[in-house]
Formats: structure tokens, sequence, C-alpha cells
């Protein structure tokens, strides 16, 4: 009956696994975008874990998803909803099938569908699709942990390592639907299970079984899709979360100044993956302290730039408030930091897996005193690794704390990352002291842009005391006159304003539109997404996206004065709104805030704008 | 790995004098034991040997930690109580700086706490000062986590209800491997120890007993003096039997699970009955028990290298673990680093 198949030849799709925390969903969705990723879709994904550390087998509250969104263009976020739905069980189906379109395909193991799984996903009655309004053509529905068993009965392995392939019958039956190459999903498989060849054989007979399943049984499946790629730019990738490419900034931030990589940090989600991600990579030299608390973590990466290392240190919300006072030394010292934040839901513990914008006043303001410090937003995975990367040039060369800014939703997504070439990126040249000045240096003695010279100890002749007590600008010994403590308060000031940043770029009708869309960091994707969609429908908008937020860059009153009407869309109550109409005289925003601990949602973005379009 | 020893102390030549560690007109109060304990600390680092530009000083808040200010090394007078947790970063970052970390008795164990008790169990190579003067000075006046019991203060009108805080006890309960006491006062002594605690490679703690004229006067005055000290002040040295007294005439001895004080020559007792110091042992029972003495107990106080054991460093080790990646892992550059992933091209 290969026939009756109908072929939908899509621009993009969006595909969602879900299972239980144990069934290897992460896996089979890292799988699937690799693959797609490998013949040139551009893919966004979103690992959507669960809070609880490991919630009962079966139950609503256990249930893992991983979203992957793959385009025959660009895309930018991993989608709002799904065209595919895997549920591995009874609680996956009851909790993801929100995730779902109208028509979207959903494949469900009809083994964990039984009565004990229909309780426990709280189904009131055995007839589970009718509860839920899901029409069964939609839905192909398999033995699936029954057909994996036969599939691994001569295997010889036990039950209960055969039930942890299931993921892989699942990946094998998306990838029929997708018409993917299996050969891809092999190699990923026998290199992770290099040391174990039995298990990636064995993972392997499973996938080609969910694919040779789906080929045999199309009827029962409405469509097979295909998604060409369109506009590929040619290179090598590979495929990166938010985390990996920020700790990979670092590293090359250090390499190209030459210097050594200090983290000192706490675990903490959803930061934690950057210490893990450093701490493996000694053989570059870097070298990380897991600290006692958030505030050695802080303290300890001060005093590793002050020793001569870029002091780097990592975490989330909560642990910038421990860390404020550290970082506030830094300020007044005029030593090198950079201050990762992983934003997460707050306030106090708060959401602690779920993605927020919340921090943003806490970073520009929540320290004691006149304390300027630059603020930069990563805006996707692959940005976290160029702004990592300025983030480091700027603390070095202006010899500041610095605050970069992802979030929970960036660092956790992942997207291809074009292999980039250290060779292109910009020099990083700290201001160390001119040997010139021998004899007459004192440590808040400015360079031409008010930086003051960094004195590496060790180096003889130059030896000095700093401290957080206001300094004598001449003399650098400790002052408390007046005058002075205004004049040390106006060149930190002027140092932070004078950093010099790109121009703020206007997307989509930069000329003509009526409604300026605003953001900043993570939510670009989904911005720009909307953008599009608005685009696409004939309205006139355009988007503004700030990666740096302290400066502003040069260009930004005229920016957001520009056009009819400007609306701020951000995931907290305004405070990027706040922070705009604080610098820009006369600018009064619409506002778009949402809190939900989620991704926006496109369609919910577009309404929004079209409302205030009308 | 490569063996940096950076105390050139051994060999008993320096080419620096006490002069060229010195800096400044010390601004605390005339009598002030922080005074005197600066002198000691410009004498040690130039009986030490080691440059001015080789050392970081680096302390907290408090009296006690306007020193640097007064040192003609590098520096920092940080914030209050993350003295020991810069300076661990500082020693991580560029452990071929020796440093030293100076904080009282309030930056050092009550909002410090934490830190110093992690700095002893990781080891980090730091000499670390306490001065312990029981007293919040800078403040005016309040207690301090190593107030006794019942000490009156302004912000204890009716007396504290609160145990204090035994430095030796915390420093060995963190597992640390040094802990030598000294008086401010008492030149010698200071100097000999703070030599010491250059000399262990590890976390150093050196408890100086001090003054304060102002807020707590009279703290430490059983032994503030040299008459003091003779009368009720033991100084122990490794190897050395544990005697004491004007004229070494007493002794200690171990009784059961405590030690006992022993009159030499009388009722049978002689000089091979004494306990001798083992500052070198790993089980730190004796010593404990050493540095605990002289709390109103009819016991003299310990002075001296109390407890010296070779640990390895938390420093050297990471340095070492370093080493030892570089060699085992085939990238050693970020280019390199990038090829170690899974990798497509497209064309």
């Amino acid at each position: 009956m290969a026939d009756s198949i109908e072929i939908k030849e899509l621009d993009q799709v969006v595909v969602r696994f879900s299972g239980d925390s144990g069934d290897g969903m992460q896996l089979a969705g890292n799988i699937f975008s690799t693959v797609s990723a490998t013949v040139g879709n551009s893919i966004s994904t979103f690992p959507d874990y669960p809070a609880d550390i490991r919630a009962p087998q079966g139950s609503l509250t256990g249930v893992s998803g991983f979203q992957v969104h793959i385009g025959a263009s660009q895309v930018f976020t991993p989608g709002d909803q799904c065209d595919v739905l895997v549920a591995m069980n009874a609680a996956a189906l009851k909790t993801q099938y929100r995730y779902a379109k109208p028509n979207a395909t959903i494949i469900i193991d009809t083994d964990s569908f039984g009565p004990k799984d229909l309780e426990k996903a709280q189904f009131k009655t055995e007839d589970y699709l009718g509860e839920m309004g899901i029409d069964p053509d939609r839905v192909i529905a398999c033995p699936l942990t029954t057909m994996v068993k036969d599939c691994l009965a001569d295997s010889g392995m036990d039950v209960k390592s055969i039930l942890k392939c299931r993921n892989m019958f699942a990946l094998g039956l998306v990838c029929w639907l997708f018409s993917r190459d299996l050969d891809v999903a092999y190699n990923f498989l026998r290199e992770k299970f290099a040391k174990k060849p039995a298990i990636a054989e064995a993972n392997i007979r499973v996938i080609q079984a969910g694919y040779d399943y789906g080929h045999n049984t199309h009827s029962s499946a409405a469509n097979v899709y295909r998604i060409e790629t369109k506009h590929k730019v040619p290179g090598r990738y590979m495929d990166i979360t938010g985390n990996k490419a920020t700790a990979y900034g670092f590293i090359a931030a250090a390499e190209k100044a030459g210097l050594k990589l200090y983290l000192g940090s706490y675990p903490i989600t959803p930061a934690t993956d950057v210490l893990h991600e450093l701490s493996k990579h000694k053989s570059l030299g870097v070298t990380t302290v897991q600290c006692e608390d958030e505030i050695a973590g802080c303290a300890s990466a001060v005093g590793a730039s002050f020793a001569g290392a870029l002091g780097v240190t990592s975490t989330s919300g909560p642990g910038i408030c421990l860390k404020s006072e550290a970082m506030n030394l830094a300020v007044i010292m005029e030593l090198p930091l950079v201050v990762l934040d992983v934003q997460r839901g707050g306030p106090a513990t708060g959401l602690p897996t779920k993605s927020e914008q919340t921090d943003l006043l806490q970073v520009l303001f929540g320290r004691n005193g006149e304390s300027p410090m630059p603020v930069m937003a990563a805006a996707s995975p692959t940005d976290c690794f160029d702004a990592a990367y300025q983030a480091c040039k700027i603390a070095l060369e202006h010899m500041t704390p610095v605050v970069l800014l992802t979030d929970a939703f960036v660092a956790n997504g992942s997207a291809a990352f074009k292999l980039p070439d250290l060779n292109e990126y910009p020099a990083i040249n700290p201001p160390y002291v001119p040997e010139e000045l021998r004899g007459k240096w004192t440590p808040y003695m400015r360079a031409e842009n008010g930086t003051r010279y960094w004195a590496v100890p060790g180096r003889e002749g130059f030896e000095h005391i700093l401290g957080g007590l206001e300094k004598d600008d001449k003399t650098g010994a400790i002052s408390t006159n007046p005058e002075n403590h205004d004049l040390m308060t106006r060149k930190r000031q002027a140092k932070i304003d004078a950093i010099p940043v790109p121009d703020l770029e206007v997307l989509g009708d930069k000329d003509d539109a009526e409604l300026l869309i605003v953001g900043f960091g993570g939510t670009f994707g989904h911005l720009h997404a909307a953008m599009d969609e608005l685009r696409a429908e004939g309205k006139k908008v355009a988007l503004a996206h700030f990666r740096y937020i302290n400066p502003l860059p040069k260009n930004t009153a005229e920016v957001l004065m520009k056009y009819p009407k400007v609306i701020v869309a951000e995931q907290n109550m305004g405070q990027l709104a706040a922070w705009l109409r604080m610098k820009v005289d006369g600018f009064v925003p619409l506002k778009f805030n949402q809190v939900k601990g989620q991704p926006f949602i496109v369609n919910e973005l577009v309404n929004a704008i079209k409302k205030n379009l009308q | 790995m490569e063996q940096i020893n950076s105390s050139s102390s051994h060999s008993g030549e320096s080419q620096w004098v006490a002069a060229d560690f010195k800096k400044g007109q010390p601004r605390w109060c005339p009598g002030c034991g922080d005074h005197f304990f600066l002198a000691s600390l410009h004498k040690a680092m130039a009986e030490i040997g080691i440059a001015p530009s080789q050392t970081a000083v680096i302390s907290g808040i408090g009296c006690s930690s306007r020193l640097p200010h007064y040192m003609a090394t590098y520096g920092m007078n940080t914030i209050h109580g993350r003295a020991a947790a810069i300076a661990t970063g500082c020693k991580v970052a560029n452990p071929r700086l020796t440093v030293w970390q100076v904080s009282g008795d309030g930056d050092g164990l009550a909002i410090g706490g934490n830190h110093f008790i992690h700095a002893n169990r990781r080891n980090i190579d730091l000499n670390m000062i306490l001065l312990n003067n029981r007293i919040y000075g800078l403040t005016k006046g309040q207690y301090s986590p190593t107030s006794p019991r019942g000490f009156v203060s302004k912000s204890s009108p009716y007396g504290t209800v609160e145990d204090p805080f035994r430095p030796a006890e915390l420093c060995f309960g963190a597992r640390g491997h040094f802990f030598a006491r000294a008086v401010a006062t008492d030149a010698p002594g200071t100097i000999e120890i703070l030599k010491a605690a250059q000399q262990h490679r590890g976390a150093s703690v050196c408890e100086i007993l001090q003054n304060c004229v102002i807020f707590n006067n009279g703290t430490h005055d059983s032994v503030y003096t040299k008459e003091g000290r003779a009368r009720n002040a033991i100084y122990v040295r490794h190897g050395q039997p544990l005697v004491f007294g004007e004229n070494n005439e007493f002794g200690l001895m171990q009784e059961g699970f405590g030690l006992k004080i022993v009159e030499i020559g009388k009722d049978g007792v002689t000089i091979d009955d004494i306990l001798i110091h083992d500052a070198h042992a790993e089980d730190n029972t004796l010593q404990l028990k050493l540095a605990l003495m002289g709390d109103g107990d009819g016991f003299p106080i310990a002075l001296g290298v109390i407890r010296d054991v070779e640990a390895p460093t938390y420093n050297d080790a990471v340095e070492a673990q370093i080493e030892e990646v570089k060699a085992k892992k085939p990238y050693h550059t970020f280019a390199e680093l990038l090829e170690t992933n899974d990798i497509w091209e497209v064309h």
C-alpha cells in the first residue's frame, strides 16, 4: 500500500520526544537532531526536564521532554508546538499533548497504557484518546515494548537492558517518518558506546526495527515528511548547547589573551554544566575550583584575577545574590572578572529548571554604592560563544567585572554551531602597566580610555595594595576625602560608559515599520520568528534585539524613538523596558510580559503584537 | 612536576631587611597588639628572604585587616570575611606567589568561618594569620566568636550566653595540618612561628594573641609580658621535652586520657619522664590537648608550633593534575578541543 502514502514537503517541522525520566528521551532527541543537522537542516532543540530528582516511574511529574525543531531554512526557536509527538507512556501523553499541534502525528507505546499506567496518569477511563479528544487516525499506536523485546529476544541481554532500548525504536520510527538516513545514527551510537559494542549493536537493531515498522505499516500514519535544505552555509559544524558554548567562549578568550582561565564556582541549576565542561579541559590548563559556596566562587575568582589570571565565576540568580559583594569588590579594585548568570525562575529558589529573564535589574543595580558594571546577554545557544568571548574581552581590556546573562532556555537548548576560527576573533590586550611608568606608577593611574593599568604580582617594582576601601586617585592610598570620592565615582562610571559596543541592529522593515519589537537575550529566536510571521502576513514590523545592555549601544535612543510604536517583550515584569525608559528620555513603550518559566510561544507574541497594530 | 621551594630561610641568608617590607604609617591605636605583630612580620619576611614582588598579603576587614596597607609587597585589603577565599583563588591561579592571609577573630572565624575551615580542609598553601583579641574593635566593642561565655560588651550588656570557638579546635576539626601560637608582644616567638608557617607547605594557621587597648584591655594579660609568659606559658618545640616555669622546673606528663603537671625532681620525676613534643604526629590528639590548655584550668598556655604535619596541598595537586591530563589528552589548544566533538561537514 505504499502508493497511499502522502509525502509532505515541509519547510520546518517540530518533533517532541517525551517519556519517563528514565526512558532516554534526551538521547533519542539528540540523535535525531544530529542526524538532521548532518543533512544540512537547521536545528534548534529544547530539553524540558522535570524538577523532581527522581519522580516515581510513570507519574505525571516524572515526564521528561526533548523538542527538536528542524528546518529547510534557518530556524530560530525549538518551535511552539510539535508536528510529531512521541509519548512513551500514558503520563507523557497526558502532560505533553498540549505541546502538539491540532493535526500532529502522535506516536504511543500501547504497552505502556495498561490500567495501572492509566491510573498513574490520572486517566478516568480506558478510552484515553477519547478523554483527550485525540483523533485515532492521527495516532501511530504500536506495541512498542513487545516489539523491542521480540527484536532483542536472542541477544542474551536481560530484560532491564532490553527495555532501555525502547527509545531507539521510537527514534527509528521518527527517522522513517522524516526519511532520515540511519547511517549517521549508527555512527553516533557506535561512538557513544565504543566501549560496549554489544549495546551499540542492540540499539542499532532496535532503530532499524522501528524504521522497518514504520515502513511496513505506513497506512496507519497520515504523513511522511521531507525537509530539504535550502540555504546551506558550507562549513564544519557540531551540535552545541548554550552552556557548552559559553564554556568554549571562556576557553577561547583566555587562550587569545594568553592567560590562565580560572573558574571559581558552586553547583547550581541550570549553570552547573559550565563547571562540568570546564573541569574536563585541564589539558588546556583550565583551572576549576568547586568552592565551599557561591561567595567563595566569586571571591576566589577575584583573587585569581588579582594574581594575573582570567577570573570567571558561574551561577544562576540565587548565586548572584551571594556574589554581589565580591562583584562590587572587583568594581572598586578595577580587576577583570566575568560573572555568568544562567537565569532561572525566581524569586528565592523559584523554578530551578525553568527559564526567565528576571535577573536583569538585579545585575544592573543589585549592589551597594555606585557600582557600574557592564551587562551582556546571549541571544541563542551558539551566540553564547561569542557573548562569552566578548564578555572576557571587555573585562580584561577595561579592568572591570562583566555580567553575562544567559538563561535556562539557551543554556540547555542546542543548535548547529559552525566551528569558529580563533584567528578571525579580535585580539584581547589587557592594559598591563607600560614599562616606562616604572618608578612613577600608582595603582589608579589610567590609560587614555579611563582604564586602570594592571600590575600582576611577581613583577618587581610594581608592588601595590588594592582594596575595598576608597582610594586616592593620585597615590592609591586609602582616602575619605569627599572630593576624591566624588571624582573616583565619576571615573569608574565614565570608564564603563566609554566601553565601545556595536550599534543596535534593526531587522525586518527597518525603514518603514509601524511597530518595533524590542527584546534582549534568549528570546531572540521567538521574537524573530514572530516578526517573520507578521511580515509574511504583510505587517510592517521590525526587531531590535539587545545583546549589550550596559553600556547601551550609542544608537539606542535613535532606534527606539524612530518608530510609531515600540513593544518591549520580555520574560519578566518589564525590566528592560524600565532600564530603557531610564536611559532614553521620553521613551514610552508598549509591553509584553510573561513570567511562566517557559519559552515564549510565537503565536501568542504574534497575536499580542497584532492587537497593537490595529 | 617541578618542585618549587619558594623559601630560602634555611640557608640563613637573605638579601632583604625588614625595611624592604615596610610601608606607610600604621593607624592603629597606640599600644594595639597589631603594631607589635606588624614589626615581627616585617622581620620574619626579611629573614625568610622571599622578594616583596613575589609576596601577596591578603586581608578581610577589621582593625587587623588594615595590615596590607603597611606592607611594601603586593596585597589586598578586601571585604569582610572573604580573605581566605580570595587568597585561595590567588594561590591556586598563581602558585609561584607566597600568599599571607591576615584576619582578625571576627573576620576569620565569624563572617569568614566557612572559608577558614575549607582553606584548612583543602590544605591551600597559605600562611593564615589569625589576630585574636577576642573583640570587635573597628565596630567599637562587640563580643566576637572567641569571647568567653558571659563576656560583657556593648552588644552583650548582661554577658554572652554562648561558648566561643577555640581556634586550634576549629583548625584541627577542619583537618588542619599546621597550628602555631604566639603572643603579639613576643617578637622572637612570633618570628619563629611565622618562619615555620612559611616553611610548612600547606595551610598554616598562626594564632596571635593580641591585646585591644580600647575595648578589651588585658584579655591576654597572663602571657602578655615576658614575666607573665615565664609563669603562665609553655614554649613547645618539636622533639623537646614539654617543660616550663621560670627555671623550667615543671613539665607535662600523660595521665590517663589527659595531661598532668609535674615538678621535676619531686616525687621521683626526672626530665626523662616528661612528654616529648611531637608536632609531626599525624594523630592530633595530644597536640589538641596542648593547644586547649590554659583556659583557666591551671595549665600553661602553649606557645610555638603545636602541629606541623606534611600533607599534599591543594594547589600542588591542581598543578599536578593539569600536567597529568596534559600528558594524557591529545588536545592542548582551543582549535584542537573543537576537533574532539562530533563534526559534520555541510558542502
